[in-house]
């Protein structure tokens, strides 16, 4: 049976959640250099079109048609047997289509999110290739195991609310492969890329946040006291976290900054994604609280020491992000918020952070391998990244022949 | 007293003032600018429509020196900046008549630093 409130809340959070991609545009834009902002935007709003084309062909067929196996098969190409009528094993009382167009923007939204390791080098026609390829091998895989049914994750008690392994986990280690094989900028050291429009960034963040209510609490796919947790979970998680990370950087450099407190926050985001249905208050204000700390240490801590050039920090926040995040599930995680779920290990329940180990091992793995046999694929065909003297005058003007703004008129 | 004015890429900048502060250069003014000379630009499209005029963007250094100075800004400028491709820029030397510390109102060689 259709309910309707379940309905409007899915859709409306549909809705919120493709408002993350044009927000992770901004985010990123923002901290790239003038004379690339354009390809970063282009890049993001590209993925909207080519994705969504994607998902009601083959995407959601091969993500969420029931199955065992490496993934869902053909049966709903073109979204064939995909109605009006409610599927009940994914969600009784919204229209099918309501949970694939909701599914839609996730699948959107996590190759955009690897933007952030390639920014400022990559060609573009090689970027949609990756993505197509992308999205096809590694994003819907990785979907079916834990969201599909017949999904062997899923079926082992995998918790993943909203996405801390199919999306940030994923998009991250992805995101590592991509700045390990593209290597970094040119001179690196010598140009230390800023922040172009810091106002972006904090444009994208607030836009994110606000956003990232359907993308945690829609997963409840009902308007109902779970849906509501998981509001009340992700906003106390992002504040926690954004106050960890400036608090940090108070002490450790002086004063704290508003970029400090956007990757805060969005830190938080990621880290609650896959416990936004299972843990309670308290633990989200812890979650919060320390995953500034490991994120924090990965980007400016590790990074710099062992030198890849992931240009935005995609996993530096992203994947330390959603291991914690996933990590923390089989901690915190409680029947008593969601008796659909398990308990965590704090709640008596060892085997759970097993479980949920087992699954962030599983997607780095499978994503690491995948995601690098792509890449090399592509550029072996095509050449993944820009000449120098492209890199140099920046993607907007070569690879989009368009420039940002004007400087004379 | 002489005024040097260099325009090069903005990706050399870092470069030129390295070899700059090692002449013990260290007073200069920067500004972004858009120029070209025989380096071709971008025409760009703007829904069809075609903007030509394709300025690229360039650094425009200012550089104050006395005399003996002059001979060893220039080269660590070309030091700095040259790749041997056609963009690499150009520097002006002109004659400055007048220079004015404004917190102590010297003047003349002694105010150029």
């Amino acid at each position: 049976m259709v309910n309707s409130g379940d309905t409007a809340w899915v859709l409306m959070s549909a809705a919120l959640v493709l408002l993350m991609t044009p927000a992770l545009a901004f985010f990123y834009g923002g901290m790239v250099r003038r004379k690339n902002v354009l390809s970063v935007l282009m890049q993001c709003f590209i993925v909207m079109c080519i994705l969504s084309i994607h998902w009601v062909l083959i995407g959601y067929s091969l993500s969420f048609t029931p199955a065992k196996g490496f993934w869902g098969g053909f049966a709903w190409i073109g979204l064939r047997g995909v109605g009006l009528e409610p599927y009940a094993d994914y969600a009784g009382t919204i229209p099918h289509q309501a949970f694939m167009i909701y599914q839609c923007m996730f699948a959107i939204i996590t190759p955009a999110l690897i933007i952030g390791a390639f920014a400022e080098r990559m060609k573009f026609s090689a970027f949609l290739i990756f993505t197509l390829l992308w999205a096809t091998f590694v994003y819907a895989p990785l979907c079916h195991w834990v969201w599909g049914i017949g999904g062997w994750l899923r079926n082992l008690g995998a918790l993943d609310f909203a996405g801390g392994t199919v999306v940030h986990i994923n998009a991250g280690i992805a995101a590592l492969v991509t700045a390990l094989i593209l290597g970094k900028r040119v001179n690196l050291n010598k140009n230390v890329p800023t922040p172009h429009n810091m106002p972006f960034v904090v444009l994208g963040t607030g836009l994110l946040w606000f956003g990232w209510f359907g993308f945690n609490a829609g997963s409840a796919l009902a308007a109902n006291g779970l849906a509501v947790n998981a509001f009340v979970v992700t906003n106390t998680a992002a504040a926690a976290a954004g106050l960890s990370w400036a608090l940090i950087e108070w002490l450790r450099n002086g004063k704290p900054t508003i970029f400090g407190l956007c990757s805060g926050a969005v830190a938080g985001l990621v880290a609650i994604t896959p416990a936004a249905g299972f843990v309670s208050v308290i633990p989200a204000i812890i979650i919060g609280l320390l995953v500034s700390v490991f994120s924090f240490i990965a980007v400016a801590v590790i990074k710099p020491k062992l030198g890849y050039d992931d240009s935005l920090d995609a996993f530096g926040v992203h994947c330390i992000g959603g291991i914690w995040g996933a990590l923390a599930t089989g901690l915190f995680a409680s029947k008593l918020v969601n008796p659909q779920g398990a308990d965590g290990l704090f709640f008596g329940n060892p085997k759970q952070f097993i479980i949920q180990t087992l699954t962030v091992l599983v997607t780095i793995g499978y994503t690491f391998i995948v995601t690098f046999v792509i890449y090399k694929l592509v550029d072996l065909l095509i050449g993944v990244r820009v000449n120098q003297e492209e890199e140099l005058m920046g993607l907007d003007l070569t690879q989009h022949h368009e420039r940002a703004y004007t400087v004379l008129e | 007293m002489k005024l040097i004015i260099a325009i090069i890429q903005p990706s050399k900048l870092e470069e030129v003032k390295e070899e700059l502060y090692r002449q013990e250069i260290n007073l200069i003014t920067v500004s972004e600018v858009l120029g070209h000379g025989r380096q071709k630009g971008i025409t760009e499209i703007y829904r069809g429509a075609k903007e030509t005029g394709n300025l690229l963007r360039k650094i425009r250094l200012e550089i104050a020196v006395n005399e003996n100075f002059v001979e060893p800004t220039i080269k660590a400028i070309i030091q700095g900046a040259k790749t041997g491709e056609t963009g690499d820029g150009k520097i002006f030397v002109l004659d400055l008549k007048e220079c004015v510390r404004i917190r102590t109102e010297e003047r003349g060689s002694v105010a150029i630093g």
